[in-house]
């Protein structure tokens, strides 16, 4: 639904990107300078490329061969920035109804009621946008982009400007928005939290190019793409259901497919559904079932293969029981334990390693 | 009231009135298509446009008064062609004062709205735009709220160059009482004849109140707008 092949300079900047994705949030992740918001500049037809075609839902917006380019007010494609761009001299609803005036009549889905309790912002809409939080403002301008009932939601790093708890706030709401809304979302990002609590696409892009693409789960397991950014927050992502509460030690149990993991408590309620991702580096590698050891969780399974990964270390994949994990381990040990393809071996998790960032709701068909 | 001042003040008054309305509306329209062609538009002779509207805030207004009598009057090619084609008619009318009026104001009017569209977040611009909003609306319902201040300090700055307006005016339609005498032009006759100081003073302290309430509105206008905005 998503197709984008494009190539544009910008000075000493070569972008050349190429890319598909039917994921309803594809995440573009890459450090700073790698060329994510020109892409969604493009997407949203704020920058012209140079070369190349992109196609959202069919449509072809740019051709460059067809000399085709859609203007950017004829492509129904939403676009939440990054500073939220509210117009000063509107109140909320003015802002929210904004897009609406320019909507054929026949195209208007999206509620306005809706919109306004799925974001929260009933008591905002008389208020004037500078006199809104940061939190409140992103939430404005989301609801504002899709008061306009767009093909696509282009997200530019719509929480960068945030601190941690505004960030906490706005989370649940593109929660929503991936599950129950039908548009598809394109988040620009270079926090791995972010992508992996978020994503069911990642578009990784480095200079200019996209070094991978793919399912999210695929993606965050090779911590080698994430080299600049987030080494030490790659890892696998699965999905888990809450089995049950244990609220005397303060833990959780949440049934994987690779087995049952502890981890601390959560309010989500029983049997409820959430992503969680196990970061490489928190993963240790036994041959034989450990005894005795404070660790919680072990989970068996087979390597499913041993990638090069920076300095002395080795990504080791895992399948435990159809989830795929991934261990950061060093050269030595993979040496020394003899470990290949094939090997049997138990995935070792501290309890309170998991990132209660990083533990998104998720609907199954959204892992 | 009436007694305070004379019939013939009292003409100047209303006629300086008339041509400063006169001139600041007719240029205003124009005054923020050539602010937007300056700042926005990228065509070859845009530098010359620049320095034609900026010419009046430079030249003698005496020049500039003498190059609308060629231009302008009976026999000169613009004035000339307007007379026969519309039966309009610049030269000795308080037309061709509020014509001269706009001209010297036009410089002053042009920068105060070309310095608000400069400051306008042209990302506000592209967000409308990502809504749907055509590049006509959005200079509609985006950017001329926002420079709606500057287009009222340009106003007031036009207006009160024509309350003050002498030398371009007096050259090219004169001094007439009735029809082209202004207060500018009332009080240099007033001087020139004996006796006449404390009509000079009169229309003097006219032209300040007039000066000070067209500030004063200008200021609240914009500060109503400005708390519109950030508010």
């Amino acid at each position: 639904m998503l197709d984008v092949d494009i190539q544009h300079r910008q000075g000493a900047f070569e972008l050349q990107a190429r890319f598909q994705s039917d994921g309803k949030l594809t995440a573009l992740f890459g450090p700073s300078g790698s060329g994510k918001t020109t892409v969604v500049n493009a997407i949203g037809g704020l920058v012209r490329p140079d070369h190349g075609r992109i196609a959202v839902q069919g449509r072809m917006l740019v051709d460059t061969k067809k000399n085709v380019f859609v203007p950017k007010h004829r492509r129904r494609i939403g676009y939440v920035f990054q500073e939220g761009r509210l117009f000063p001299h509107l109140n909320v609803r003015q802002n929210l109804l904004f897009g609406r005036w320019f909507t054929p009549r026949r195209e208007r889905k999206t509620g306005f009621e809706s919109v306004v309790e799925l974001l929260s912002i009933g008591h905002l809409l008389e208020r004037r946008p500078a006199t809104l939080s940061g939190g409140e403002k992103q939430r404005v301008a989301i609801g504002r982009a899709l008061l306009a009932d767009p093909q696509l939601l282009l997200m530019d790093e719509p929480l960068a400007s945030l601190d941690d708890a505004r960030k906490a706030e706005i989370f649940p709401y593109i929660e929503r928005l991936r599950d129950e809304g039908g548009v598809p979302i394109v988040l620009v990002s270079h926090s791995v939290p972010e992508i992996a609590r978020l994503a069911t696409t990642v578009v990784v892009l480095s200079e200019g190019r996209v070094a991978a693409s793919g399912p999210a789960s695929d993606i965050l397991r090779h911590t080698i793409l994430f080299r600049q950014t987030g080494l030490t927050e790659a890892g696998a992502l699965i999905g888990a259901q809450v089995l049950r509460h244990e609220a005397d030690f303060g833990l959780t149990v949440l049934q994987a497919r690779a087995g049952t993991l502890t981890v601390p408590l959560l309010d989500h309620p029983m049997g409820s559904r959430m992503r969680v991702r196990l970061r490489a580096r928190d993963i240790i590698l036994s041959l034989h079932e450990p005894k005795g050891m404070s660790a919680l969780n072990v989970l068996p399974g087979f390597i499913s293969s041993i990638e090069e990964a920076e300095g002395p270390s080795m990504d080791v994949q895992l399948d435990c029981g159809g989830d795929a994990l991934v261990a950061r381990v060093t050269r030595k040990s993979v040496h020394e334990l003899g470990l290949r393809p094939g090997l049997h071996v138990h995935a070792i998790i501290k309890s309170i390693a998991f990132d209660p960032d990083a533990l998104g709701g998720a609907k199954p068909e959204n892992m | 009231m009436t007694d305070w001042l004379s019939p013939e003040e009292w003409t100047a008054v209303r006629l300086s009135l008339k041509v400063g309305f006169v001139a600041m509306a007719a240029s205003l329209i124009p005054g923020i298509a050539i602010a937007l062609l300056l700042e926005r538009g990228r065509f070859w002779g845009r530098q010359v446009l620049d320095v034609l509207v900026h010419l009046p805030l430079v030249l003698p207004p005496v020049v500039v008064g003498w190059f609308l009598l060629i231009g302008f009057g009976r026999r000169g090619p613009i004035g000339s062609f307007l007379a026969e084609q519309f039966g309009i008619v610049f030269s000795f009318r308080w037309t061709g004062a509020a014509l001269a009026c706009a001209i010297m104001g036009f410089p002053l009017l042009v920068r105060a709205i070309r310095l608000s569209i400069a400051a306008v977040d042209r990302k506000l611009e592209d967000a409308a735009g990502t809504l749907g909003a055509h590049p006509v609306w959005v200079f509609a319902v985006v950017t001329l709220p926002l420079i709606v201040p500057g287009i009222i300090a340009g106003m007031v700055l036009s207006f009160a160059k024509a309350m003050g307006e002498f030398g371009a005016t007096i050259t090219f339609v004169s001094n007439i009482p009735g029809e082209t005498q202004t207060i500018p032009s009332a009080i240099y006759t007033y001087t020139q004849v004996p006796g006449g100081e404390s009509g000079a003073m009169r229309l003097t302290l006219v032209s300040i109140a007039v000066s000070v309430a067209a500030l004063w509105l200008s200021e609240w206008l914009a500060r109503r707008m400005r708390g519109r905005i950030h508010a």
